[in-house]
């Protein structure tokens, strides 16, 4: 019977530090966090003695000190007697919403850009091909540029759209495209316009509702119920019907022209629209590939599998193919929604007034901050991308293949 | 009963028929136009509007770029002839034709000199030779009225290739270097050229002494022969430090604290020597001096040649099983993704002087390019981190079984896998930093779109956009096009699956 022994006790030596695979990487890390920690500290005593050459400080109070500047566009209310920080607020609401309404619009073209550019019409797919490089292969500044000079200069201007000028008002006399900015109707809500739009919010709520007993039903008796044509009802008619018996309380209020510009309704700024257009065509570009990509991703055996099994062309689309490309499509979709937004910053170059401009442009400027400046700067930008990104990876995680 | 019906039947043919052409609907172009185009009624409706569409963009734009009036000194003269010809509307590429060198060089220095004595010999002997005209005998005004004389007179095509002869030839010979890197049917001995390029670029587009890129050269080829010959002796450690040793004696200062600041680096001893000796060399020019598109295919090419080791080393580190190093690189990368560049660039502009020790102070070029690198970087990390992922475990499960330590498991086995699937990204990458190059106009260096409003400031052309939208569009397609188009090839010619 043999005897089980320990195997032979190990001592440690130092070179198992550089030899040894178990120490080693420790050692490296070590060395290296020193180095970091070196690093680190360098820079915060540069930092510290620069800012103490130059007689500064860090401090964040300036934001509440009043900002004396004026934002032309502003979805809440500011003056220039209002604080820096409220400013940076004004400003960040700018950057968002030029970044949610450029998401919007780069998806929709996006998609029909990328679905015409698999068209077995070859024309179609040409021009969509030749659309796609020119947007990809340009700068994307060129592009803000080009769009800001045609609505700056090739639009008529104000004077032009009296009697007898060469320009006339679209849709109806309602809206007005000029050189000073594209002027929309400005609806207004009387007393009762409350009850149309809790109306409306009810009926959108409804759909919701409807689909999902829609569902339900036809998962039990396998049933269908003609979803679309009851959602459209749902949508229009309650709302119509309040509007009307509430005695139609929301108007329009149109753009005049007075004097030598537009009074009345609401007035875009050219640097919206240049800023908010071009970053959609330029971001559709990349979205149309990736749809392109998603859907060629998708192995032709899944759309004969389906035809075999008898289903329709379109809900093959719907059923099978669709949940499928999706998967490869969303995550990229989403990390181009992420550039949209980081390029929105390029909104220096036609003048609006998004958070670089103001939290990172004249409050810096007016307060001499530039490393506090920078550094919020900084933060919002870095929050938001993480926040998408979070999001981006809740949604993989859920869409993921279960493998069991 | 076969029989009998063959003698009833009165006629049956014996040879076969030719094959009868198909009918003509079934044949050449009009087969392939009811195919293509016309397959039904959805299809044909998407012909014709694809069709308007074309005929409407074409019918706007042809005769406002054929029709375009090349020469013309202002706006203003390009608006007359318009009108004289009878033309609605013209594109006014005379813009174009008179200042094209200055949006490809922005206000980099033309080779007057060599100007002077090739196209303006007689003149250059009248007013009293080189020496007296360029050395020092003419006062500035003087010297400013000679030279802006003479270029009046030559054509912008002659002071191309003479005024401008240094960019043109390190532009020339970054094709050479970047030739055996793109195709490998090329011999590779020219790699040693591509090695020697950023030197030779640097000497031809700054100018300055010779023996300053020489010296930076031979100083790193010492630093890694020494570590290598250490390393053949003491192993890869030994090696490093000695390297690292003698890069330090050769280029820096380790000793400058404890007050012995002329002994080490050897560097600048060696430099000045040689420069009193053979003082050969080319007129120096600043960094602020540069702009135009070379300023972006410069930036865009260093950003390109550092950002790829950088990002591939980022990417290495995000997959370590070491948390430290893994934590600083994760870290690193997002943060540089999730901020805009613009707020990079203004960053370095602004506040990069508070991180360095006091009283440094390097140029606005060298500080753009840094910030370029490292944002393209953190971007390459996350492509080349998916090329990794992709990999199946077993590739380093296998490399790991042959016994090959980490290096050489990730440069013989991983990397070469990994980065092929990578191409595509990589390439989309770099073609996004050089049309990025073009934000560096909002720190105030001169990029082409930062010249288009220099001139659209002059009098003569104020008011002109789209010639100059256009031409510097057309100059970054050509660029951005070429490059997409290679990553395709290499991606054919690297697919070693069957497929």
């Amino acid at each position: 019977m043999a005897e089980a022994t320990d195997p032979p006790r190990e001592t440690f030596r130092l070179s198992q530090l550089l030899y040894d695979a178990r120490y080693r990487s420790m050692t490296i890390q070590v060395v290296a966090a020193i180095l970091i920690m070196l690093l680190l500290v360098e820079l915060v005593d540069n930092t510290v003695t620069n800012l103490a050459a130059l007689g500064k400080d860090i401090r964040f109070g300036f934001l509440w000190t009043t900002a004396g500047y004026d934002i032309n566009q502003q979805l809440i209310p500011f003056s220039s007697q209002d604080t820096h920080a409220r400013a940076a607020l004004v400003g960040i609401l700018n950057t968002l919403l030029v970044a949610f309404l450029g998401c919007i619009l780069a998806t929709v073209i996006g998609v029909l850009a990328g679905v015409l550019r698999l068209s077995k019409n070859w024309i179609v797919a040409r021009i969509m091909t030749f659309y796609v490089e020119a947007m990809r292969n340009t700068p994307l500044l060129i592009w803000i540029l080009i769009v800001f000079a045609v609505m700056t200069e090739a639009t008529p201007q104000p004077r032009e759209f009296r009697e007898g000028g060469s320009a006339s008002m679209i849709l109806w006399d309602s809206v007005a495209i000029s050189n000073r900015g594209v002027y929309i109707p400005r609806p207004i809500w009387e007393a009762g316009s409350g009850i149309v739009v809790a109306v409306f919010v009810l009926s959108i709520i409804g759909i919701f509702v409807l689909r999902g007993i829609a569902r339900k039903r036809q998962q039990a008796t396998g049933q269908q119920l003609p979803v679309l044509r009851l959602s459209l009802l749902i949508f229009f008619l309650p709302t119509l019907v309040a509007y009307f018996i509430m005695g139609r309380p929301i108007t329009l209020e149109l753009p005049e022209l007075g004097g030598f510009n537009f009074s009345g309704g609401v007035q875009i700024r050219n640097s919206f629209i240049a800023l908010w257009l071009a970053l959609s065509l330029y971001t559709s570009a990349f979205i149309a590939e990736i749809v392109r990509s998603g859907i060629l991703a998708i192995s032709k055996g899944q759309t004969e599998a389906a035809f075999a099994l008898g289903i329709q062309p379109n809900r093959t689309m719907q059923l099978i193919i669709l949940p499928q490309a999706l998967r490869v499509i969303i995550p990229p979709l989403i990390s181009q929604y992420l550039n949209l937004t980081k390029n929105s910053s390029l909104a220096i170059a036609v003048g609006y007034m998004d958070v670089r401009s103001t939290l990172g442009g004249i409050t810096i400027n007016q307060t001499g901050r530039e490393l506090e400046g920078m550094l919020l700067l900084g933060i919002f930008y870095l929050i938001t991308s993480l926040i998408i990104s979070a999001l981006m990876n809740l949604y993989n995680s859920s869409v993921k293949l279960k493998e069991r | 009963m076969s029989q009998d019906r063959s003698k009833s039947v009165a006629f049956v043919r014996r040879d076969m028929i030719e094959a009868a052409a198909p009918p003509l609907g079934q044949t050449g172009a009009l087969k392939w136009a009811r195919e293509n185009l016309f397959s039904g009624w959805f299809n044909t409706i998407l012909t014709l509007l694809s069709l308007y569409v074309i005929w409407y963009v074409l019918s706007g734009v042809l005769p406002w770029t054929l029709g375009g009036i090349w020469d013309a000194g202002s706006l203003g003269e390009c608006r007359e002839i318009r009108d004289a010809r009878g033309l609605e509307s013209a594109a006014c590429w005379a813009v174009i034709n008179e200042r094209w060198l200055q949006i490809l060089f922005g206000f980099y220095p033309t080779d007057d000199v060599l100007l002077a004595t090739l196209f303006h010999g007689d003149a250059l002997a009248a007013a009293g030779g080189v020496d007296e005209v360029f050395g020092g005998g003419m006062n500035a005004t003087q010297r400013i009225e000679f030279v802006s004389a003479m270029k009046n007179e030559l054509s912008n095509g002659l002071i191309f290739i003479f005024g401008y002869w240094r960019p043109l030839v390190a532009l020339l010979l970054l094709v050479v270097a970047v030739a055996p890197i793109l195709y490998s049917s090329l011999p590779r001995s020219l790699l040693v050229f591509s090695l020697a390029y950023p030197f030779v670029a640097f000497f031809l587009l700054w100018g300055g002494s010779i023996w300053l890129p020489v010296l930076v050269a031979l100083g790193l080829l010492v630093t890694i022969l020494i570590g290598r010959a250490v390393a053949g002796r003491f192993g890869m450690l030994g090696g490093s430090l000695a390297g690292i040793l003698a890069f330090l004696v050769i280029f820096m200062n380790p000793l400058s604290f404890v007050g012995a600041a002329g002994l080490f680096p050897l560097l600048p001893h060696v430099l000045g020597a040689l420069d009193g000796i053979m003082p050969w060399g080319l007129t120096a020019v600043s960094s602020d001096q540069f702009g135009g598109f070379m300023l972006a295919i410069i930036i865009g090419t260093s950003g390109i040649v550092l950002s790829l080791p950088l990002g591939i080393m980022l990417a290495l580190g995000r997959q370590s099983s070491m948390p430290l190093i893994k934590w600083v690189c994760v870290s690193f990368i997002e943060v540089i993704r999730g901020v805009p560049l613009i707020v990079w660039l203004f960053t370095a502009s602004l506040l990069l002087n508070y991180f360095l020790p006091p009283g440094t102070n390097f140029d606005l070029l060298l500080r753009v390019i840094i910030m370029v690198t490292l944002f393209a970087s953190a971007y390459l990390a996350e492509v080349v981190r998916g090329g990794l992922a992709a990999l199946p475990k077993g590739q380093y499960e296998a490399a790991d079984s042959l016994g090959l330590d980490y290096w050489k498991s990730m440069r013989l086995i991983v990397l070469p896998q990994a980065l092929k699937i990578s191409i595509p990204g990589i390439v989309n990458t770099f073609i996004g930093l050089f049309k990025d190059t073009t934000l560096v106009v909002f720190i105030g260096l001169r990029d082409p779109l930062g010249l288009t409003n220099a001139i659209r400031a002059t009098a003569e052309w104020n008011g002109i956009y789209w010639e100059l939208y256009v031409f510097v569009g057309m100059l970054f397609f050509v660029f951005c096009f070429f490059m997409s188009r290679y990553s395709m090839y290499l991606e054919q010619r690297l697919r070693t699956d069957h497929r």
